[in-house]
């Protein structure tokens, strides 16, 4: 078999990329076709029902659920104000005297009045909510109510496991080599609002320096699973992340434990040192499986636009692959020949396996599933 | 429907799971049918693919070029253009496609009662025991104030809720009252926004009017009978039922390119044939052994997301089947991790690793799930973790193996006032016949002597036990097969699929190492005799091939005991197998390792050594 199929993430310096911004539920869209966007201009809004307060009028009452019938002014799809009246007691003999009047806490809606609980529950104003473009570009398509289109040309590198959500800064170079260790002295106040680039590792009591300072984001090759524990207060079972408030974005793009970055991915990010980047940690480890991803939008004429269909990224003799498990986790090596029987490795496992060198020539034997392809 | 030999002479047959997709030939040659190539991809749930049928066309054309080089044919073809050629001609096309799929990941709830530790609880339990992850329970007592109730359902976007509350006669308040904090969250799905968020009651049936009133517009309202009828009744089946139905219509389909999967798989008429789930086409084939046989069986499936047991008691073929929907070794091998805690993994590691490397390697194989262990130390690891995965989703099954599925089982009061128990478990390993395994780390474990020591560590067989492993994975496929061919399905699975790993024998009591524990005298079918007095604490491993049985004279010492009767001596036919007759003296009930480390390691050394388990380099 001269080429086989095998999952890979993506680093390259040129791309171009679409990106679906769409709203959680219907609402308006804000830009036009063609319009050109910056990161941070909204593109689309909408209102997201406002917060629900459960209210029980019959107990504040002092009457029976079935009794609140009576008593009630308001109905369900009501306006209301902190100073509407929900309902009032006749009083003493229903003379008016000592009569109880409820106000709603609240202002805005009446969701609806139970008969059964004597409970009304009343909703909150709605709450603006607004997309982002994430992403400099220009709008090539408008999904009606629900979103845009945005596309652009970019540097692009897909990270393997993230956490926090999308954020943009400038890029910022802390670690010479692909496998320094940040310094925690290396971080202060121009830090501040940028996404910094570690090597190899980031450990804990820096990721707390760097949100001291307001980092935007940190990008490294590894981080400690114990780390992340303790950022984040629990462990992860599942890996579905990319909304948690830590105060920053972080970005591996190599695994757990110490890993040197990528010498591809750790050049492109220093060629990009100072512009600006979008990022962000969102993973999903599943069925419609989400990287984290780092976009470093470039100049582009309108007409280089039209994203190239994506398609599988094979293995072939000469292809680059990171090895992604043990032995020579997160080596970079250059695929040499791609034998079809199987074979049998340290562990006894019959697999089909590769040879690979490394950049002195040095050839290793590996099983196919422990390398992916580093796109281009 | 069913079609015979003339129609159906080459079969394509998938598992489309959530880490890699498997594919077989079943060809009927000379007479018989065979499974004759297997061939595997990864499944092609990542983007930029985002469509499972690209993994089974990866699959398939493995299975092709492998078909090309065994029969010395290149004109031999299954697919054209990405789509299955039906019916065959010639080296062209095949007769039949069908598949299983369990790619779409794990189910994820939210429950709902009045009291959490009555109906709440009995909520859990049918969510839990239909193989759900749990989020949240929310009920009446859970002394968070309301409005935060409805922020934590709001914010959990789970892929159904099931609400129970009330017996029946009993509080309708307090169940509305739940029901409109569920109204006013307006919950929406976790995948596919397209569709209601399916909300289950199973609570007081008087209150049934008040909660349609209150939810129907909202949601997909089903109603189901009540889970908690009486205080002292439980009634977890219609419940579970529902939730399994609603998971294979919704949850399942998820999975990206599912729907163009479903028009792929026909007969070679061209009539469809439903892909089936895949804890279903294996439960078929665990109770068809079950019946076939007339013996007890426990099966188990252990995936990359997910491990399902399934399970035949009694006289009366009682099934079972539970699915954990968060134990697996790659997707949830993290969830594993944490639900069993590090030493229990550690306890069955015969060398010394660093917490902090096994932790990464856990989070690495999580987000990078299809890679092998290549190094020798990282199966033995894998092994570890996997045989507390088997134990885990064990202990959830028997816990929610109850006797009379679909039907109501008694408590009495005081049971259900303590609710420390969930009841009496019909599993029993003391009765229990065969123990079979399948899944990837099982079925593919370098040496087969290894799946038998996973299966007798993790699911600890008591007395006499046959054990058996699904040769290559392949029960899922013979499970939808026999929806088209049962003669097929029947002679692949005897031929090819179920392969035996031979019997263990576990006396069950406690004991003191060292101290004598059986006498057993087994006489082999190739006239040699094996008779030793083993003391407590060992494993013996003798050899006995396939189809071949030992005389065995075996008595017991120390108040150790044979089966069910507290026999302590038994004249008995053991079966061989594969790997052959174990004999484990380790103890049961309580099964209980060396607490002290280096002792610890002294004795699974010993014991692996025995069970020709892995390299001796390993073991040093």
């Amino acid at each position: 078999m001269g080429q086989a199929y095998s999952a890979g993430l993506t680093v390259t310096d040129n791309i171009i990329l679409r990106k679906e911004r769409i709203l959680p539920l219907k609402g308006t869209v804000l830009v036009e076709k063609g319009q050109k966007v910056a990161a941070d201009d909204v593109v689309a809004e909408t209102l997201l029902p406002g917060k629900v307060v459960p209210f029980n009028l019959a107990n504040k009452l002092g009457v029976t659920p079935a009794q609140l019938e009576k008593f009630i002014q308001i109905k369900a799809g009501d306006q209301i104000t902190k100073q509407t009246v929900l309902a009032e007691s006749a009083g003493l003999f229903g003379t008016g005297l000592f009569k109880t009047v409820v106000h709603s806490p609240v202002d805005g809606e009446v969701e609806s009045v139970s008969a059964v609980t004597g409970q009304v529950l009343l909703r909150e104003p709605r709450v603006p909510i607004q997309v982002k473009a994430f992403v400099d570009g220009i709008i090539t398509d408008i999904i009606p109510e629900e979103g845009v289109v945005i596309e652009n040309k970019s540097a692009y590198i897909q990270g393997i496991f993230g956490i926090g959500d999308e954020t943009t800064g400038e890029i910022m170079m802390l670690a010479s080599t692909p496998g320094d260790e940040i310094d925690a002295g290396k971080i202060n106040e121009s830090c501040r609002g940028k996404i910094i680039v570690a090597g190899s590792f980031v450990p804990f009591h820096v990721i707390e320096i760097a949100k001291n300072h307001g980092v935007a984001a940190i990008i490294t090759g590894g981080i400690d699973d114990q780390d992340i524990k303790k950022l984040l207060g629990y462990d992860i079972g599942v890996a579905i992340t990319g909304h948690e408030e830590v105060g920053l974005t972080i970005v591996c793009t190599e695994g757990f434990g110490k890993i040197d970055m990528a010498r591809k991915t750790f050049e492109l990010l220093k060629r990009f040192n100072g512009k600006k980047a979008s990022i962000h940690g969102h993973t999903q480890i599943r069925a419609g499986v989400i990287r984290p991803e780092i976009i470093i939008p470039l100049e582009f004429q309108e007409d280089e636009l039209g994203a190239a269909k994506a398609g599988l990224s094979y293995l072939r003799i000469g292809t680059s692959v990171r090895v992604i498990r043990q032995p020579h986790f997160g080596s970079i090596l250059k695929v040499t020949a791609l034998p079809e029987e199987l074979t049998k490795v340290e562990s006894e496992t019959l697999v089909r396996t590769l040879e690979a060198e490394f950049e002195d020539g040095t050839r290793v034997i590996l099983p196919r599933a422990n390398v992916e392809v580093i796109e281009s | 429907m069913q079609y015979d030999e003339k129609r159906l002479t080459r079969i394509v047959a998938t598992d489309c799971g959530s880490t890699t997709t498997k594919a077989i030939l079943i060809e009927f040659v000379d007479g018989e049918y065979r499974q004759t190539i297997r061939g595997e991809a990864p499944t092609t749930v990542e983007a930029p693919l985002n469509d499972v049928t690209k993994g089974v066309i990866n699959a398939t054309q493995e299975l092709e070029e492998l078909a090309r080089l065994k029969y010395n044919n290149p004109n031999i073809k299954f697919m054209e253009d990405g789509k299955f050629i039906i019916p065959r001609d010639g080296d062209t096309g095949v007769d039949a496609y069908v598949s299983t799929s369990s790619a779409g990941g794990g189910l994820q709830m939210m429950v709902t009662g009045v009291v959490a530790s009555m109906t709440g609880e009995s909520a859990e339990r049918a969510a839990l025991g239909a193989g759900a992850i749990v989020m949240d329970l929310i009920s009446s007592n859970d002394k968070r104030l309301n409005h935060e109730k409805i922020e934590r359902i709001r914010h959990l976007r789970p892929d159904m809720i099931l609400m129970a509350g009330g017996e029946d006669g009993g509080t309708v308040k307090h169940v509305v009252e739940m029901a409109e904090l569920v109204s006013g969250a307006d919950p929406k799905p976790r995948l596919g926004a397209e569709y209601k968020l399916p909300v289950i009651f199973a609570g007081n049936k008087e209150a049934v009017g008040a909660i349609n009133e209150t939810l129907s517009e909202k949601v997909n309202l089903i109603v189901t009978d009540n889970i908690r009828p009486k205080l002292e009744m439980e009634n977890l089946g219609p419940a579970r039922d529902k939730i399994h139905d609603i998971f294979m219509e919704h949850v399942m389909q998820q999975a990206p390119g599912y729907d163009k999967l479903m028009v792929w798989t026909q007969g070679p008429d061209h009539k469809a044939v439903p892909i089936m789930p895949t804890p279903a086409a294996v439960g078929n084939i665990m109770q068809t052994i079950a019946k076939d046989e007339k013996i007890e069986v426990l099966g188990v499936d252990i995936g990359g997301a997910t491990t399902d047991v399934f399970s035949v008691f009694t006289e009366d073929y009682i099934f079972n089947r539970t699915v954990s929907a968060n134990l697996g070794m790659s997707y949830s091998i993290s969830n594993v991790l944490a639900s069993s805690g590090l030493e229990n993994i550690m306890r069955w590691v015969p060398f010394d690793i660093n917490e902090n490397e096994l932790r990464n390697m856990i989070k690495n194989k999580m987000i990078r799930p299809t890679t092998i262990p290549s190094l020798l130390e990282e199966l033995v690891l894998e092994q570890a973790i996997a045989k507390e995965a088997l134990r885990l989703a064990f202990e959830q099954h028997k816990e929610f193996a109850s006797g009379l599925k679909g039907m109501q089982r008694q408590r009495d009061i005081s049971e259900a006032f303590s609710q420390s128990t969930s009841g009496d478990t019909i599993v029993n390993l003391k009765t229990l016949d065969l123990l079979v395994g399948s899944g990837g780390v099982l079925s593919h474990a370098p040496r087969r002597n290894q799946t038998m020591m996973m299966l007798i560590d993790a699911f600890l067989p008591e007395g006499i036990t046959r054990l058996a492993v699904d040769s290559i994975f392949m029960m899922p496929h013979l499970g939808v097969l026999s929806e088209i061919s049962t003669k097929a399905a029947t002679e692949v699975f005897r031929k090819d699929c179920m392969l035996y790993l031979g019997s263990c024998v576990a006396p069950i009591g406690r004991g003191k190492y060292g101290k004598p524990a059986l006498s057993a005298k087994l006489e082999l079918p190739d006239g040699s005799v094996f008779e030793e007095d083993i003391p407590f604490g060992e494993i013996r491993l003798i050899p006995c091939g396939v189809g071949e049985v030992a005389k065995a004279t075996l008595k017991t010492s120390g108040g150790l005991i044979l089966d069910e009767n507290k026999a302590k001596e038994l004249t008995v036919d053991l079966h061989g197998g594969m790997v052959g007759i174990a004999l484990d003296t380790r103890g049961r009930q309580p099964f209980a390792l060396p607490t002290e480390k280096e002792m610890r390691i002294k004795y699974l050394k010993k014991w692996m050594r025995e069970l020709k388990a892995y390299p001796e380099e390993i073991l040093v």
